[in-house]
């Protein structure tokens, strides 16, 4: 992975540069020890490392203003962070590089039931803020299988989806305002808790932009009342064909549901020798997830079963009680870590139309016998967001490459059938240099010019996204 | 007017253009400040390009009728799922609305509030910006991260950063059926009241609105019948008090009343319409009281309480006018809309936004139809419309 030769002359003033940040900030909230900065070398694209000049912790959006004002007028980059589980490597320092961590802006401002909306801190994890309006039966809809750990910056900056999102939309459908500072230290406040924006749709914009427009500090986001209940029925099919089809048929018959699963038979296989969840040893499996009152649930399950049994169902296992609803999940929830107990793997996420679902799933099984790795899929089938899981031996030398080619090649068929490189973990530098792929020159050109917008000297993030000799010239000035 | 058949001309028209150029979808909705320049109408550019039910994706060019794309999904029991409106009620119109005029204004109708704006419902679009490039941004899936979403940019950015030639769209189902339960002679309090437990619940509301004139709340409910049946039941138990509950399940009555609704029939005889945006609990605590007493005028509540329409007649106008040692109606209306934008960027309401959306020239001529940004952002926008449209051509003037 190419990242641009550090700038020398940033480095050299790295004393300067730590002092002035340490006039801003409050006693430790300046790292720049390279035992201890080392902590921040990488996301969880763990292949991929290098420790920042310095990271700094700020406390309030004045001292993240004040940060960005510095290294503004010194240019440093800056690479903001909330908790590092970047899949893309989004949250990846360079050597001349600050991190800003906005790990210690985590507090709950305000609840709103009443407008149903929470505003917090950016900081705050996902879960938590779940957890603030639980107790009073609410709920944040988008929530990512990294919840427990990942950031509402983090979430902001990828548009992060999650298990829900067929129904409640992803990040960006859920925001409703943002508290943020540009590079050059200025605050801007956008949205609030009303909808649609008066002006432009900043909040559409910054949303995914990946840390490149302006640091998240605050974030007003919409809550809404939990549902009555939910129950998941599972299905197996003999071919991932009748499987792609029993989804489709489900779709246009007006159900909708939380959550359509797929999983494919070597994924099937190392969830049940790792988890053991008494799944049918077959070639598709579905989980349809739906909510509401018992009866309602009984009704939309009801006719999910009938269109099931429509394509032969080799099993059809509908949850009857919270245990048995558990027992469904429970393979489809251990399906990474069973994985990982198979060797390293690679975690892709493409999109593709769903009905180039039976063809992707093929020629993914055709290239593996190419590339001689094992490959696993599970998949949000509902909204065609593919996780292909390439297995390889970190040990072996040449397996990282061979499994980045596979990798390539996998997104490169996902933006042939009519889809994208990455559904929910975002372009970061693990796909930036495939993005001429899915885009032209004069794309890439459009959104580059956002950046110069909110950033005209590239300080921001900038060796993300976009494809390095196409952000040559910008970087350099 | 110009009037090309295909991108590759919308994009020779404007790389061409000499001058400023009034980007034209249908002409039925004639928000904004007026502009001056050669008219493009983006009409030629019409029909579906790809329509795949199973995925629940649709492909279509900018200029395609609104009606037609209807009928197209109509077909295949699907709809687009934020109940864009018509427009041609409230101005008093006459063209045919485009696709591609419903997206650059985000246009969003009641249902809103639960399955969300054009914005949210829009996976890709095909522009030709000021330089005459044509640019591509999303795609036809609906979970794709990949670059900026200018997608979203685009909605509601009303021609001023690009002339659309493609949109496409992630579609609903249309349920299986409806029911509207309706509390009568409801005062604002009683209202806001019953629109917020609504939307508390459970219940999956997809329309909830407050039709003063009337006395009457509509909180909308979809689904299987079974579920509607239900979830009537369970809100009509939730509003009782004061005021009668009666539920109406026909599928006609219910499509007059939403469309009613939708299109803000009820000021459709006003000389001046604006629309506001703010939280419910603000718009609850009313415009400030000075605002609110001046003069009485007519009101439409939707978005269950987020959304309010205001129509002043001439005759209001002309009366809220001396007051202010104003001269005329129009003169009265720029007291208003002033004092209106004024509220919503007073931080303690808690924000929002007012737009002008009808009025004569003269008054969109005379002050900032769209509600005027903080500086920062207006220096933003700025920006913006310099990268995108470097010789100012596209709709200028009509977003500051
Ligand atoms: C009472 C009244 C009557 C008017 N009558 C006329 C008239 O008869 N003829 C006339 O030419 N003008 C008329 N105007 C002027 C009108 O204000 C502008 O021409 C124009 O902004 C109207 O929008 P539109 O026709 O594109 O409407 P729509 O098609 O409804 O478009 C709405 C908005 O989206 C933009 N837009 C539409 N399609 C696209 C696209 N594909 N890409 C990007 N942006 C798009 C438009 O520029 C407009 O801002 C009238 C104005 C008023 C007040
Ligand atoms: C086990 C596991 C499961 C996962 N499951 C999912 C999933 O189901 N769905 C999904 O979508 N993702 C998933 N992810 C990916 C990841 O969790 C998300 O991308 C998450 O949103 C990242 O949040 P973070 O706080 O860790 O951000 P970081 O990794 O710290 O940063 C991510 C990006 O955000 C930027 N950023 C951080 N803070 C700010 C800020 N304050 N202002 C501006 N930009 C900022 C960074 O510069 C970087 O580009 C998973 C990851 C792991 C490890």
């Amino acid at each position: 992975m190419d990242m641009p030769v550090p700038n020398a002359a940033v480095i050299a003033k790295k004393e300067h540069v730590v002092a002035r940040l340490a006039e801003v900030l409050p006693e430790g909230a300046v790292i720049h020890d390279p035992a201890e900065t080392r902590a921040y070398e990488c996301d969880a694209l763990a292949a991929y490392r290098c420790p920042p000049m310095a990271a700094v912790l700020p406390g309030s959006t004045a001292e993240v203003a004040a940060v960005l004002r510095i290294c503004h007028e010194e240019g440093v980059p800056v690479v903001p962070r909330g908790s590092g589980t970047s899949l893309a490597g989004g949250a990846m320092p360079t050597a001349d590089s600050v991190i800003l961590g906005v790990a210690r802006l985590n507090r709950v401002l305000e609840v709103d039931y009443d407008n149903r909306v929470i505003r917090v801190e950016a900081g705050r994890t996902n879960l938590s803020v779940t957890g603030a309006v639980e107790a009073d039966g609410f709920f944040y809809a988008p929530d990512p299988s990294s919840q427990l750990a990942c950031a509402i910056a983090g979430n902001i900056a990828m548009n992060s989806g999650g298990a829900h999102c067929l129904k409640y939309g992803v990040t960006t459908n859920n925001l409703l305002g943002v508290t943020l500072v540009t590079m050059d230290g200025t605050v801007v406040e956008i949205g609030g808790a009303y909808m649609d924006a008066g002006g432009y749709d900043w909040l559409g914009v910054i949303c995914g932009s990946e840390g490149q427009l302006g640091v998240v500090t605050e974030a007003t986001l919409r809550i809404l009342p939990k549902p009555e209940g939910a129950r998941p029925v599972l299905m197996g099919f003999d071919s991932s064909e009748v499987a792609g089809a029993c989804v489709a048929d489900i779709i246009k018959a007006g159900v909708l549901p939380v959550a359509i699963e797929f999983m494919d038979r070597p994924c099937i296989r190392a969830t049940e020798a790792f988890a053991g969840a008494g799944y049918p040893d077959c070639e598709a499996l579905l989980i349809v997830e739906v909510e509401g009152s018992p009866a309602e649930i009984d009704e939309q399950l009801g006719l999910i079963k009938q269109i099931a049994r429509r394509h032969d169902p080799v099993e059809l296992r509908e949850s009857g009680s919270e245990a048995e609803s558990a027992a469904i999940w429970k393979g489809r929830k251990s399906a990474f870590g069973a994985m990982g107990q198979l060797g390293d793997y690679m975690c892709l996420d493409g999109t593709i139309p769903v009905s180039a679902l039976p063809h992707v799933l093929r020629r993914i099984g055709e290239m593996s016998a190419e590339f001689g790795l094992g490959v696993a899929n599970v998949f949000h089938a509902g909204d065609g967001n593919m996780h292909p899981l390439i297995l390889f031996d970190a040990n072996t030398p040449g397996d990282l490459e061979r499994c980045e080619a596979f990798g390539a090649a996998i997104l490169k068929l996902c933006v042939e059938v009519g889809g994208c490189l990455t559904g929910e973990h975002g372009v970061g530098i693990e796909k930036r240099d495939l993005m001429g792929v899915q885009f032209d020159p004069v794309d890439l050109e459009a959104q580059m010019r956002v950046k110069d917008v909110f950033d005209p000297g590239w300080l921001l993030n900038p060796a993300k996204v976009f494809p390095l000799e196409a952000s040559a010239g910008r970087r350099a000035g | 007017m110009m009037r090309p058949g295909t991108e590759a001309e919308l994009a020779e028209a404007v790389a061409a253009a000499a001058g400023p150029l009034r980007i034209l979808g249908g002409g039925t909705r004639p928000v904004g400040r007026p502009v001056e320049g050669e008219a493009l109408s983006v009409a030629g550019l019409s029909g579906v390009v790809l329509y795949e039910p199973g995925a629940l994706t649709l492909v279509v060019r900018a200029g395609t009728p609104l009606e037609e794309v209807e009928r197209v999904l109509a077909g295949e029991g699907q709809r687009l799922a934020f109940e864009p409106m018509d427009h041609r009620v409230l101005l008093g119109g006459s063209g045919v609305p485009t696709i591609g005029g419903v997206v650059a204004g985000n246009v969003s109708g009641p249902r809103r509030v639960q399955a969300g704006a054009c914005r949210d419902a829009l996976i890709g679009v095909r522009f030709v910006d000021g330089r005459g490039a044509v640019i591509r941004n999303g795609g036809r899936v609906m979970k794709n991260v990949t670059g900026y979403d200018l997608v979203k940019l685009m909605a509601g950015s009303r021609g001023t950063l690009g002339v659309l030639s493609e949109v496409a769209f992630k579609l609903l189902p249309v349920p299986e059926s409806v029911a509207t339960v309706t509390l009568h002679e409801a005062d604002g309090a009683r209202a806001f009241e019953a629109m917020t437990r609504a939307m508390k619940s459970p219940f999956e509301v997809s329309g909830a609105a407050w039709l003063p004139g009337k006395g009457e709340v509509h909180l909308r409910l979809e689904g299987f019948a079974g579920s509607v049946a239900y979830r009537a039941g369970r809100l009509r138990a939730l509003l009782a008090g004061p005021g009668e509950v009666t539920v109406e399940t026909g599928a006609e009555a219910n499509a007059r009343l939403w469309r009613a609704i939708r299109d803000v029939e009820a000021l459709a005889g006003h000389a001046f319409v604006w629309r506001v945006s703010m939280a419910p609990g603000a718009m609850r605590a009313g415009l400030r009281a000075d605002l609110d007493r001046t003069a009485r005028f007519d009101r439409v509540v939707d978005w269950a309480g987020g959304l309010c329409w205001i129509g002043m007649t001439e005759a209001q106008a002309a009366d809220y006018a001396p007051r202010f040692g104003a001269a005329d109606a129009v003169a009265g209306a720029i007291r208003f809309h002033r004092d209106l934008q004024a509220e919503m960027a007073d931080p303690e309401l808690g924000g929002g936004h007012a737009t002008l959306v009808k009025g004569p020239e003269a008054l969109r001529a005379a002050v900032p139809v769209f509600q005027p940004e903080p500086a920062p952002l207006a220096a933003l926008a700025r920006g913006l419309r310099a990268q995108f449209d470097p010789r100012g051509i596209l709709n200028p003037g009509l977003m500051g």
